[in-house]
């Protein structure tokens, strides 16, 4: 049995991938996607952390994360589209007009 | 007599509507005065309504004196209701029933109810003369709002009771003497007659001022106010109060009956119409003093010294007043001074303790006293009257005599505009305008005449009786008293003759008097009335045995009477000095009349004592000296120099204002507030302006630098809770 270790490694390995992705890419979709790793990597984390506890409620979370996510992902990229239909552009940084 | 019950039984019943009564009258002329004046029989109506008025009260009095004589003169109470219950004191309004109010009672409502009678007549002529027909139903308000006050007065069983009804005609007084406040006595536009109302109320307070101190001490030392109760807790009080109780009580009968030194308002008064001056300030009102006196004769008769006081006063009054009157051209005026004088005469008797002579004499100066100001105003209405005819029959422009009076027609309903001409006014009191008048107004010249001689004090007349009683009693106990009242009557009788013979003998002196009128039955039925009590008058009190009737009716009230027999030398030499000064002021005036344009036959011979006689022995002129002026000075002062300049503009402006401007300006604004409140909260902004400079450059805009600080933000919070 592959201890839980690795998985929290690989874990880990993919939430700093997804901040790092946040924070660094300009592109709304990339954000998005790297947004999801996130998500995908706490998952995981549940996930194997349940599994060693036996319990359920690792797999449980799990679920509501990914409906969750898959809300975000609809209102977030219908957010996007409108962006996008009134700047012609979907680069963050573009998106600066509450600035202080 | 202090056990007198409160009683429920016969018309004492009736007694309150001594007061109700004229103010039922007062109260029906006063809503309904102006609708009947509408009407053409209004100054009737309004006229009877008051004279009703005055009449029931005296037909109350005439049962109440009836009901007290049958229960032999027993003190009765009639408690109308509750008024003062403080601690102690127990002040009823409670109606005191006995000879002496009866007689009081008497005397205001039946003479009272004459001159309201004449009043009809007179008003309605002298409202015409001056122009102002519409102010007619005001005078009976007024008379009658007199009455019910007297009656207060009268009939009070306190000393409060009574100061209730002394103010009340004090009011009166006023409101009549400046009845005309808009004219002077000759009709002229002019603050005079208010001036003349405002001089006899002011006179009056300082008199007040004395009468409310005595009835204070009565309150202090006495424990009450209630007749009996004073009485009685009197004659174990220490001397020192009762002497202070009595002179402070002479201060209030000075000023309200005109003595010595207050008597200045009287002469003034007589700026109100006739009818007044012979109701309030000859019959009733002015003799309120005598009868407090007589009312507080168990407090005098306790104090030897403020008796002689009383009577001296009284009686410097009496001599001193006389001489004035013997220098006046108007015909009022000397009856004004002749009822100070007179007054005079019943204060020095009612200070002699002789109580019945004094009452007696007012009794009897009521008579014959209204009936001479009654039969005065008589007179100046017909002159008038002569002179409305010669203006008429001259017509308005050439003849010297057309001096400006206001002219209005007797027999015309409306009145012509006022109508002022220059050069001097025909003054109608002025006895050298009179002149012959026994032709033109033969009843006025009768009872004129009846009246003169119950004055003079010529036997059997009314006065001769009463002043005979006061000499006789100032003879047996004070005789200087009685050698002052001596000289004062004879001096009475001279200027009365003098009167008599400037008015109604030799020729007439102006065209007025020699086309004077009669005056109509309502005025004349009165004075008729009046001259035959001025006759009979004495008869209530003849100094023989068994005729002292008002001496025995008031022994139920005055516990000591004396009753005097008539002693022949001094009635007789008080006859022959009358009736030598009517002599004399025959030689001086009816022998050689005065011709129009002459000065006083008595000017010529006593010279500058007349001018001062006429000037009221400069009395007027010195109160200015000695006290209006320096009065008007002090209040300058107080007003300019204390009020403005000391307490306005030194220590309102600047002690009180400038303290709080210092304070405000400088201690509070520049320190506390702009310093202090002021600099936190601009520091509070300029923190918050500066912080926010600094930080909203944290808010860059920028989605990832956001995302950045938070994910710091994690790092920290994740870390602080591992490394814990």
């Amino acid at each position: 049995m592959v201890p839980v270790n690795y998985y929290i490694i690989l874990s880990a390995i993919l939430f700093i991938l997804g901040v790092v992705g946040v924070l660094i890419r300009r592109n709304s979709l990339i954000i998005f996607m790297s947004i999801e790793l996130m998500l995908n990597a706490a998952n995981l984390a549940f996930v194997a952390f349940g599994s060693v506890i036996r319990s359920f409620s690792g797999q449980i979370f799990v679920f509501f994360i990914i409906a969750v996510a898959a809300a975000e992902v609809a209102v977030g990229l219908a957010l996007i589209v409108e962006i996008f239909k009134s700047k012609r552009s979907i680069d963050v940084d573009q998106m600066s007009s509450l600035k202080g | 007599m202090h056990l007198a019950q409160e009683v429920t039984t016969g018309f004492y019943s009736l007694a309150p509507w001594l007061v109700f009564a004229p103010l039922i009258g007062f109260l029906i002329n006063m809503v309904l005065g102006g609708w009947f004046m509408k009407q053409p029989w209004g100054e009737n109506a309004v006229g009877t309504v008051a004279s009703l008025a005055s009449g029931a009260a005296f037909v109350v009095s005439v049962l109440l004196t009836l009901s007290l004589s049958a229960d032999h003169g027993e003190v009765m109470r009639w408690r109308l209701a509750e008024w003062i219950h403080i601690g102690e004191l127990e002040l009823d309004w409670t109606f005191r029933i006995d000879s002496l109010s009866t007689t009081m009672m008497l005397v205001v409502s039946g003479v009272g109810t004459l001159i309201h009678i004449y009043a009809i007549g007179y008003m309605h002529e002298d409202v015409r003369f001056k122009n102002d027909v519409g102010r007619f139903p005001r005078f009976f308000l007024y008379l009658n709002l007199f009455i019910a006050m007297m009656m207060i007065l009268v009939s009070g069983d306190s000393y409060l009771m009574l100061f209730v009804g002394w103010e009340g005609v004090g009011l009166c007084s006023f409101l009549l003497i400046g009845f005309w406040y808009e004219l002077d006595t000759l009709g002229r536009p002019s603050w005079a007659n208010s001036n003349a109302a405002k001089k006899a109320f002011i006179v009056n307070r300082i008199g007040d001022v004395g009468f409310l101190i005595a009835g204070f001490i009565m309150f202090w030392a006495l424990g009450s106010l209630q007749f009996d109760e004073v009485f009685e807790a009197a004659e174990g009080a220490a001397p020192g109060v009762i002497l202070a109780i009595t002179l402070l009580m002479l201060v209030g009968v000075a000023g309200k009956s005109a003595q010595i030194p207050l008597y200045v308002w009287l002469p003034d008064a007589m700026a109100g119409p006739t009818p007044v001056s012979a109701l309030i300030h000859a019959a009733t009102m002015v003799t309120a003093g005598v009868y407090l006196i007589t009312r507080s004769a168990e407090l005098y008769t306790l104090v030897p010294q403020a008796q002689s006081i009383v009577a001296l006063t009284g009686a410097i009054t009496a001599l001193f007043a006389a001489t004035i009157a013997m220098g006046q051209y108007d015909i009022k005026k000397v009856l004004a001074y002749s009822t100070i004088s007179q007054l005079g005469f019943m204060v020095a008797a009612v200070g002699m303790g002789a109580f019945v002579a004094g009452m007696f004499h007012l009794v009897t100066h009521a008579f014959f006293k209204a009936l001479l100001f009654l039969s005065a105003g008589s007179v100046i209405l017909g002159v008038e009257r002569g002179h409305h005819h010669t203006e008429h029959a001259h017509g308005h422009h050439g003849g010297k005599l057309k001096k400006g009076k206001k002219k209005e027609g007797k027999k015309e309903q409306r009145h012509e505009p006022v109508h002022e001409e220059e050069g001097e006014v025909f003054d109608a009191n002025d006895m050298r305008n009179m002149g012959g008048m026994r032709r033109t107004m033969p009843t006025t010249y009768w009872v004129y005449m009846i009246g003169t001689l119950a004055l003079a004090g010529i036997i059997p007349f009314a006065g001769f009786w009463s002043k005979d009683e006061i000499l006789l009693d100032a003879s047996l106990h004070y005789p200087v008293i009685y050698w002052i009242l001596s000289v004062a009557a004879f001096l009475t009788a001279f200027y009365m003759g003098r009167q008599i013979w400037m008015v109604f003998f030799g020729e007439p002196r102006h065209e007025a008097a020699a086309h004077a009128q009669e005056s109509p039955r309502v005025m004349t039925v009165p004075l008729m009335v009046l001259a035959v009590l001025s006759v009979l008058g004495g008869a209530l009190n003849l100094p023989f045995e068994g005729f002292h009737n008002l001496g025995h009716w008031l022994e139920h009230t005055l516990h000591e009477v004396e009753t005097l027999t008539f002693n022949l030398p001094i009635a007789g030499i008080a006859t022959i000095l009358a009736v030598a000064a009517i002599y004399l002021s025959w030689l001086i005036y009816g022998r050689n009349p005065l011709r129009a344009g002459e000065i006083d036959p008595l000017k010529k011979r006593l010279g500058a004592a007349f001018t001062a006689l006429e000037n009221k022995w400069y009395m007027d002129e010195l109160y200015h000296a000695i006290i209006v002026t320096p009065y008007v000075k002090i209040s300058q002062f107080l007003a300019d120099v204390i009020d403005w300049r000391f307490w306005h503009d030194w220590f309102h402006e600047n002690v009180i204002a400038g303290t709080y401007n210092w304070l405000s300006g400088i201690a509070l604004n520049r320190y506390a507030d702009q310093r202090g409140i002021d600099a936190f909260a601009n520091g509070l902004a300029t923190f918050t302006q500066w912080s926010s400079v600094i930080l909203r450059k944290v808010q860059n805009g920028f989605v990832r630098s956001y995302a950045l600080s938070v994910l710091l933000g994690v790092v920290l919070i994740v870390g602080y809770l591992i490394l814990r």
